[in-house]
């Protein structure tokens, strides 16, 4: 059996103290402890279904380990908003009929969050480049990148 | 009681399930666990036909922390017989499906055993321990050369061809004799994976009463009757449960990993949980069936076709499963939504020594629309008319007669929609350089709605008003994210005036929802949607029966909405009073309804003449591409889709179906392919492969039309599969056109363009 090692860090806000082995994904790490909104869709960092914001960065969690998250902040999709309070971005993705199965969507909404946060202001090229990393089976993308614009010009008005 | 305008019915409403889904609320099949849950394996063959000699469990059984180790022996009935149909049984295309290998393994990838360990690294450390002894043998991976009776049996002792169809419509030698011009081609599809996001899983633990639940991700519930069967207990004590699944397309409607879950949860008493990875869903899951096809079409110099012989062989994969099935409907769709009065169509499907093939969204119609649309552009080639032109004089109308002999019942819009197409799309643009070739395709297509009438299908839903005026609706459907339980809420949305919010579905659970029937063949909104729709009738007449004895007004004269039922004067009554009304006197506030499809029977072996489908959607999609020459990258530059959906339920969710079904005919006709080599899958990952990404496709125009004169409530066709029929070949069409040759090896890839045009030099 692989030695543990202590690891400290933030999930949406709440601090964890735990002990993992070396070899364990911050995506296996994340699911056990409840953040099952990181869904698994290929543990080998081809389909974006698990990517979570690490110190606000956008990372595929399957292709980190859960030591690399020593000292940061994850945020998942339930620390954007939460089903009462959606984040703009969720809420666009709501009103835009952007989800269809919906196992794509929490690391669609988390890629988003980070592109808007560095590109306000985008093209739906910039759109479409900044997605091509999430795989989506049921969608087309159409509706994703009209809620991603949506919710790009909702939030430059709340600047 | 008629419905004429529609508050909810036709709006653009978010559907109910979406805030739980974008909050990250919803638990998959893998996100649901139970205390002292352990983990299931499974033991795979490294062999695509082989004998067992010997299987020794003993090293495994030994290893601290597993629970149990399963073989064939540990299976009450391991050999099992598959049949069709979860309402009616039809007898003639019996195969023998194996839970887990015997002296034999079929395919790369058969499961031999079944560990459960209290983690899954000792499983896989225990799977690793177990010994098999194989003995390699001759294997067959082409369904033309399975044909040959000197090929090596699958099924020993039995033919590798499963199943024939025909069609005999007409005279064919006749018609080739009419005939001015005739061209014959062939033409062919490839393994497509369904490459939805969430991996086949699930979790099994037994009941206080020694029952066994499943709570799985599955396109199919109902499969509960032959968990029952292989385990040899009786069918009240099998439940499954489909939680939210994260994308079927087909791929879930066959048994995923139910058989191996309810085995080590009886076995050990204890929670088993499977989860399979991505490599094991992409090599040895079902595949959209490949097929071979040889299309001879004659025509008269005026673009009429008087004849169509056409022959079509599928590869089955190792196991019987769901391929005749497959390929009647290929056969059925074989000519397409074309009127031709001689037709001649042979179909096979052939054993091999692949996973077994399955349904994929079309279940056969978008091959067949594959190999019918390229030879209809073949034709107008050598007869010199615009392959729109030529469509448009040999589309099917209302009242012709199909392939089978059967009289189409409702419109077929097929001219509008390409109309609609050509208009969106705009005229072929000049290439943006020098390299660059652009080339414009179209394709029409059908499918059908509803499942194959001799299966006498039904579906089962209840509506029950609350007594505050909400409304719970109970229906087993299984959603696969197309809007299966919100199309059902916004139905009764309308009926009854209570707005979605206060609606609740509870959905997919055998022993808590009245049987829906599957998620499967476009026929959720067909027919839980008439059930539901006939249910909440009921509860309405029962609603409006007790507001006008309080109003003191006809049935007639009153109307429902938001939440109220008005006279027309204005004097209204709130619907939570009627309902406490009704309770008060013992009037129902609840109905369970049943809906049944058309029911017939087989059509005639020998000439394919009979009704097979209760009804079809049709449309047309165009496609632009652009082809650079130097790098034989194609870029589609533009798509436009037009179906006539009858009734749009909610347009938003339509084009969502339209935008979906675009984006995975480009995949399948320019970069997806399963690629087995001897058996052996060689796309591992979604790296290899290639589904398209946001960058690989621009935007899709979408065109509801609504002739409203659909099966389904309100109106409404279905649209889940068709929306992908005619894609691939519009856009393989427009390749062709682009190049000026065709390539008849899918899917298109740069290299395939690259030796084309290097050919062509």
């Amino acid at each position: 059996m692989m030695k543990k090692y202590p690891l400290e860090f933030r999930v949406n806000g709440k601090k964890f103290s735990v002990e993992v082995r070396p070899n364990v994904t911050l995506l296996r790490l994340l699911r056990s402890l409840g953040f099952t909104e990181v869904k698994s869709g290929c543990e080998k960092g081809d389909c974006g279904t698990c990517a979570v914001l690490m110190d606000g960065e956008p990372v595929n969690s399957c292709l980190t380990l859960a030591l690399q998250a020593q000292g940061k902040e994850i945020t998942t999709v339930r620390g954007l908003g939460t089903m009462e309070n959606l984040h703009p971005i969720q809420e666009a993705f709501v009103k835009h009929g952007a989800i269809q199965c919906g196992f794509c969507t929490p690391g669609m909404v988390i890629t988003a969050k980070a592109f808007l946060d560095k590109n306000p202001n985008p093209t739906r090229e910039e759109i479409r480049e900044a997605i091509s990393g999430n795989l989506c089976r049921c969608t087309g993308y159409q509706k994703i990148v009209d809620a991603i614009e949506a919710a790009a010009k909702k939030m430059r008005g709340a600047r | 009681m008629e419905l004429k305008e529609f508050k909810v019915i036709g709006k653009r409403l978010p559907s109910h399930d979406s805030i739980e889904k974008v909050a990250g609320q919803t638990k998959y099949a893998d996100d649901f666990g139970l205390p002292g849950m352990i983990y299931g394996k499974i033991l795979r063959s490294k062999y695509p036909h082989a004998r067992i000699k010997r299987v020794d469990t003993s090293k495994a059984e030994k290893l601290d922390g597993v629970y149990c180790v399963l073989t064939h022996k540990d299976v009450p009935h391991n050999a099992i017989v598959t049949r069709f149909g979860q309402t009616r049984a039809v007898g003639g295309f019996e195969g023998i499906f194996r839970v887990l290998a015997e002296s034999k393994v079929r395919y790369y990838g058969e499961p031999i055993a079944l560990v459960a360990a209290e983690t899954e690294e000792i499983a896989e450390r225990a799977i690793d321990l177990i010994e098999v002894d194989y003995e390699e043998m001759v294997g067959v991976f082409d369904q033309k050369e399975a044909m040959d009776p000197k090929a090596p049996q699958i099924e020993e002792g039995k033919s590798n061809v499963i199943a024939r169809f025909k069609i005999r419509k007409g005279n064919v030698a006749k018609g080739f004799e009419e005939a001015d011009v005739i061209v014959e081609n062939e033409y062919m599809s490839q393994f497509i994976d369904h490459a939805y996001l969430e991996p086949e899983a699930g979790v099994a633990w037994v009941e206080d009463d020694g029952s066994i639940t499943i709570r799985v991700s599955t396109q199919v519930i109902e499969h509960y009757r032959e968990i029952a069967h292989v385990l040899g207990i009786p069918e009240s004590r099998v439940r499954v449960i489909t939680p939210k699944i994260g994308g079927g397309f087909g791929g879930k409607e066959d048994i995923t990993v139910e058989y191996y879950l309810a085995l080590l949860a009886w076995k050990t008493g204890r929670p088993v949980k499977i989860v399979q990875s991505r490599e094991e869903s992409l090599s040895f899951r079902s595949k959209r069936h490949p097929y071979k096809f040889r299309y001879k079409t004659g025509a008269k110099k005026d673009g009429r076709i008087v004849a169509v012989e056409a022959e079509l062989i599928s590869d089955a994969g190792a196991y019987m499963t769901l391929s005749p099935w497959v390929l009647l409907y290929s056969t059925v769709n074989a000519v397409g939504p074309y009127n031709i009065p001689n037709v001649k169509v042979d179909s096979y499907t052939v054993l091999t020594n692949h996973p077994p093939s399955g349904a994929y969204r079309t279940f056969g119609a978008g091959q067949a629309c594959v190999a019918y649309e390229q030879q209809m552009d073949e034709v107008a080639k050598k007869l010199g008319m615009d392959p729109v032109e030529f469509r448009k004089k040999n589309y099917l109308r209302k009242g012709d007669t199909m392939a089978n002999g059967v009289e189409v019942l409702n419109t077929v819009a097929l001219s509008e929609t390409t109309d609609r197409v050509l208009e969106a799309l705009g005229p072929k643009p000049k290439p943006s350089g020098p390299k660059k070739l652009v080339g414009f395709g179209i394709a029409s297509g059908m499918s059908s709605y509803g499942r194959m009438i001799f299966l006498h299908d039904t579906s089962r839903s209840k509506v029950r008003l609350e007594l505050d005026g909400s409304v719970t609706i109970e229906c087993g459907v299984q959603d696969v994210g197309a809007g299966q339980e919100a199309s059902l809420c916004q139905i009764v949305s309308e009926v009854l005036g209570v707005p979605l919010k206060k609606i609740r579905i509870i959905s997919g659970d055998t022993a808590a929802t009245p049987i829906a029937g599957t998620t499967t063949a476009t026929r959720q909104l067909y027919m839980s949607g008439n059930a539901t729709l006939k249910a909440a009738m009921k509860v309405r007449e029962n609603i409006l029966n007790k507001a006008s004895e309080i109003l003191g007004a006809d049935p007639a004269e009153l109307i429902i909405e938001d939440e109220k039922i008005k006279k027309k004067d204005g004097e209204s009554i709130s619907l939570r009073d009627v309902a406490v009304a009704c309770a008060e006197d013992g009037i129902e506030l609840f109905c369970e309804a049943q809906f049944n499809a058309p029911f017939g029977e087989v059509p005639d072996p020998e000439t394919g003449q009979g009704r097979v489908f209760p009804d079809f959607t049709f449309g047309t999609v165009g496609a632009i591409v652009e082809i650079d020459t130097e790098t034989g990258e194609v870029e589609v530059k533009k798509i436009a889709s037009a179906f006539d959906v009858g009734t749009a339920i909610n347009p938003m969710r339509v084009e969502g179906q339209i935008e979906g079904g675009a984006s995975m005919g480009i995949g399948w006709a320019l970069s997806e392919d399963v690629k087995f080599e001897k058996g052996v899958a060689k796309a591992q990952s979604l790296a290899e492969y290639i589904v398209v990404t946001a960058v690989d496709i621009p935007d899709i125009k979408s065109i509801i039309v609504e002739n409203h004169d659909g099966l389904g409530p309100f109106g409404a066709r279905g649209v889940g599969e068709v929306v992908l029929t005619p894609v691939a070949p519009a856009v393989i069409n427009a390749v062709a056109d682009a190049l000026g040759r065709r390539i008849k090896e899918l899917p298109i890839t740069g290299e395939r363009i690259l030796l084309a045009i290097k050919d062509q030099v």
